[in-house]
């Protein structure tokens, strides 16, 4: 195997130690609605990029070395947790795992739109996602007492339990939302996340709600039928959710219902 | 002066924190979350691998039952553990598991039939029983002697924390986001809750509560290199420090995981490992069964990071730009397992080090990954010299890890935990005990001593910068109290961290709103991060002996003789710049399994002296209750079913193992 040199680590996210050094600029959307005074403007900052360098480690730079007030959001800092979303040259995803070798030197950077700004490029899903939840009650809904827990679980079919978990990896980022046509007209819209959640507690037998329960909560124009099938969702899901097939689906399981 | 007012405070809002609302609320009292982050957010979804619980589905784990799961844990903890903790959570982990999948969680599940897995690096068929169909399935991690890892893909936190945390908003309790406690409020022997920072505004509340429970997680950030999210800063600890009364437990004891990739510290998990993932030298060498020639790559994480440390300080290193590292190899898995059940694993390595872990090695490298200590509790959770305060998961110590942890027995413990002190907070405040009764003005008084400290923050022209302080920790806290330490690096990090504590109360900002103000959420966070990271540093230099993760170079022997004790650290004077240590010994007349070899690692150790009597007492005990069957030999050691909430007691049921209708 080729990697057992005393080489530098694999693969094409490092480039090599003699590459020429980019200087980068950030442009980055400021403002503090809390502010009166405050005008929503970009700013910019100048950085030296360095190898493997993520969004992560040049917005904590730019905090720690030019401007502590910068507000962001990041928790896990490895593609997980869904906090650092945000429109990177005028695309959604996720901030952390975003590398400034696959961006051009000039980068802009703005708060995910359709989200209550709280300042910068730091915005609450969680608000958003919470309330999305209570309304679509994004839990599995069962019959009856509570299971013996001193007994065998429940058994699941390996095929099914997989695929329940195709829909589970959501991680609430936001993304799908931001980049929704919909969502930007209808405030009420529960976006490609609801609507997934939905298909996900569709699939799971542990839910006893039916058809016409899920049509109750989707089956209007801040549910499945307010999708123009624009799709940005599915293109812009860092988690690569089969966002076009569940609404598809979806739809067409909601229209049944509705007749 | 607001007030908002819970019969439960719960500050934390990952899997212990949520977990501990929703029994406290399932028991008709009002809970309130606090959380820095939306609680989906919380560092529970990292965590990748899995959850122990004796369930035995699986043809490798057949045999299982909560007597080897317990010995897999005392071991593990290099007999650190408080003995009747662990019986209480291996008794509860396969009720936590069935729990959670009747709340949703979709568990990986068993397929009957053959299947091709990797062990010891080679090909094996194993056959999958029939009547296992369709149950949740266990794989293998480092430490223990069967398949006892239920998992969910590579993704068990995230499904975990996701089923736990729509359960909470299906019970509707309150989370409230991006608030974080600044102190708690108490007047000595009670404690009435906290006085919180609204991180968006910056207003501060007093939440007063009739109990009020940390589950804040660990304290990785104190350290440069880790696995730990952000907002794992240990803050929960130091809100129990500061009170000087309660104490923290075994701070010293941090484990390292040996597959951070490097050089970022993302963690990879143990999974890749358990699954049949080898350890590689430079010349591609693997390494692992020369040092540990029975558990392999399969030992427990500190014995796996000690020896993987060891490797690469006799040359053996690969070399990057970066530095020095070892290699992760999870080709011989196969792409088909590897897109399947390692997934998050091939996410990370595609995007931070454009790897295809398919094709090729994964640079890796041991980065501080779990908190061992915490807040000191008793087996409810409760401190015992704050009444009404409690604490869970990652953040308590009540002390079911001792000095090292088991991989997959920490996801385990979120959860476990969170039903078991949910059940002792509701029965607190139900209790007589329970009740409030606390003037306004320790309220007030408690509020305005905190917004006193954030204006001199604010305002107090302090000529210190909070970020180069928290550098400045983090660095020496990976140069010098690290894998190996010894007396005179260990000197040195609290040398230098009294030095950086007592220049944090001169810090000044540069930004001075208040509202969302990360400088200042930066400069009074590192005022309590030095303070925790003293307790680590302080704990480890006074013990003068090896144990678990805890291993001193200048004394490399486990020595029960004189160490079979539990570190206490509180910070009664707030001016000081060192903890007061105490300590608790550990009875070892008490112990079902006596301190002896855990199996792996290290051979030489000194004993206790009541070791061999205790031992014999055991092994005549056994003897005697043997007819009984494994119940009755387990109650003859070391009764604790009273100790657990009465609803959570009871065998549990498996294929081979039916209990009585």
């Amino acid at each position: 195997m080729s990697q057992v040199t005393d080489a530098a680590p694999p693969g094409a996210a490092i480039p090599p130690a003699d590459a020429p050094k980019r200087m980068l600029h950030f442009h980055v959307l400021r403002h503090d609605p809390q502010d009166p005074v405050s005008i929503p403007h970009f700013e910019v900052f100048e950085l030296e990029e360095a190898p493997g360098m993520t969004l992560f480690i040049a917005l904590n730079e730019i905090r720690e070395k030019l401007d502590p007030s910068l507000a962001f959001d990041f928790v896990c800092r490895a593609g997980i947790c869904g906090s650092c979303g945000m429109v990177v040259n005028g695309r959604p995803g996720l901030a952390c795992r975003t590398l400034t070798q696959d961006l051009p030197a000039e980068i802009s950077l703005a708060p995910l739109p359709a989200f209550e700004l709280i300042a910068d490029l730091s915005v609450n899903t969680g608000k958003w996602m919470r309330g999305m939840s209570e309304r679509l009650e994004t839990w599995v809904h069962s019959l009856g007492e509570d299971v013996d827990l001193t007994r065998l679980e429940e058994r699941m079919d390996p095929d099914l339990a997989d695929r329940i978990y195709e829909l589970d990896r959501c991680i609430e980022c936001g993304c799908c939302v931001a980049a929704c046509g919909t969502a930007r007209m209808r405030e009420d819209f529960v976006g490609a996340v609801g609507l997934n959640k939905i298909a996900r507690f569709a699939l799971d037998p542990r839910d006893h709600r039916t058809d016409a329960d899920f049509y109750e909560l989707v089956g209007n124009d801040d549910g499945v039928f307010g999708c123009m099938t624009l799709l940005g969702c599915h293109d812009v899901c860092p988690k690569q959710l089969p966002l076009q097939t569940q609404i598809a689906f979806l739809r067409r399981k909601m229209l049944k219902a509705g007749l | 002066m607001k007030v908002v007012y819970a019969d439960v405070l719960v500050i934390g809002g990952g899997l212990a924190g949520l977990r501990v609302a929703i029994g406290a609320r399932r028991r008709g009292h009002d809970a309130i979350v606090l959380s820095l982050v939306p609680p989906k957010r919380s560092h529970s979804a990292a965590a990748q691998g899995g959850m122990q619980a004796s369930l035995g589905n699986v043809t490798k784990g057949e045999g299982d039952n909560e007597d080897v799961h317990f010995e897999d844990t005392v071991k593990g903890s290099d007999w650190g553990a408080d003995q009747q903790v662990v019986r209480m959570f291996v008794n509860t982990a396969p009720k936590a598991v069935r729990e959670l999948a009747a709340w949703g969680v979709p568990w990986s599940r068993v397929r009957q039939g053959d299947r091709q897995v990797i062990i010891n690096g080679e090909k094996v068929t194993i056959t999958e029983r029939e009547q296992a169909h369709g149950l949740v399935a266990q794989r293998d991690f480092g430490g223990t002697r069967k398949w006892r890892t239920c998992y969910v893909s590579d993704g068990t936190g995230h499904a975990m924390l996701f089923a736990v945390g729509d359960r909470a908003i299906a019970e509707g309790i309150p989370v409230h986001e991006r608030t974080e406690a600044l102190a708690l409020i108490h007047d000595g022997k009670r404690c009435y809750g906290a006085i919180v920072r609204d991180l968006i505004t910056g207003e501060l509340t007093a939440y007063v509560a009739k109990a009020t429970a940390i589950a804040t997680g660990g304290a990785g950030r104190v350290y440069r290199v880790t696995t730990n999210a952000v907002i794992c800063e240990g803050i929960g600890a130091a809100l129990a420090l500061e009170t000087g009364i309660v104490p923290l437990g075994n701070m010293e004891a941090v484990q390292f995981h040996p597959t951070g990739i490097f050089p970022a510290g993302i963690l990879v998990t143990e999974g890749c490992r358990g699954d049949g993932g080898l350890l590689r030298d430079a010349s591609g060498h693997r390494f692992m069964p020369d040092y540990e020639p029975e558990k392999k790559e399969l030992a427990s994480r500190d014995v796996v990071s000690r020896r993987m440390e060891e490797h690469i300080r006799k040359g053996n290193a690969a070399r990057s730009r970066f530095g020095q590292h070892l290699w992760l190899d999870i080709t011989l898995l196969g792409r088909k397992h590897i897109e399947h059940n390692l997934r998050e694993v091939k996410e990370i390595c595609q995007y931070f080090l454009g790897v295809d872990p398919a094709e090729q090695w994964i640079p890796v490298r041991p980065a501080q990954h779990y908190t061992m200590g915490g807040v000191r509790t008793d087996h409810t959770g409760q401190t015992p010299t704050l009444r009404g305060l409690f604490a869970a998961g990652e953040a308590a110590c009540w002390d079911m890890h001792g000095f090292n942890r088991l991989g997959g027995n920490s996801v385990a413990e979120t959860v476990v935990a969170g039903m078991i002190v949910g059940e002792f907070i509701a029965d607190f405040v139900a209790s007589p005990e329970g009740e409030l009764d606390i003037p306004t003005a320790v309220l007030r008084d408690a509020l305005a001593a905190e917004r006193g400290k954030l204006d001199v923050l604010l305002q107090g022209g302090g000529h210190e910068q909070a970020d180069t302080l928290k550098a400045e920790m983090q660095q020496t806290m990976t140069d010098n109290v690290g894998i190996f330490r010894t007396g005179a690096d260990l000197q040195r990090a609290v040398d230098k961290l009294q030095e950086l504590l007592v220049r944090s109360r001169n810090i000044g900002l540069r930004s001075r709103r208040d509202g969302p103000n990360p400088e200042l959420v930066t400069a009074y966070r590192v005022q309590k991060m030095i303070k925790v990271a003293l307790c680590i540093a302080q704990g480890a230099l006074t013990r003068t002996e090896s144990r678990g993760a805890h291993f001193r170079e200048d004394f490399p022997r486990r020595n029960d003789a004189e160490w079979l004790q539990r570190t206490l650290a509180t910070w009664s004077d707030p001016l000081a710049t060192l903890p007061t240590l105490n300590y608790e010994a550990l009875d070892v007349r008490r112990m079902e399994l006596p301190p002896g070899w855990r199996g792996y690692g290290n051979k030489d150790y000194v004993d206790h002296p009541d070791t061999a009597q205790r031992a014999a007492e055991v092994a005549k005990l056994r003897e005697a209750a043997s007819n009984g069957g494994r119940h009755a030999v387990q109650a003859a050691l070391m009764p604790y079913d009273h100790l657990l909430p009465a609803s959570l007691r009871g065998y549990n049921e498996r294929i081979d193992e039916k209990i009585p209708k």
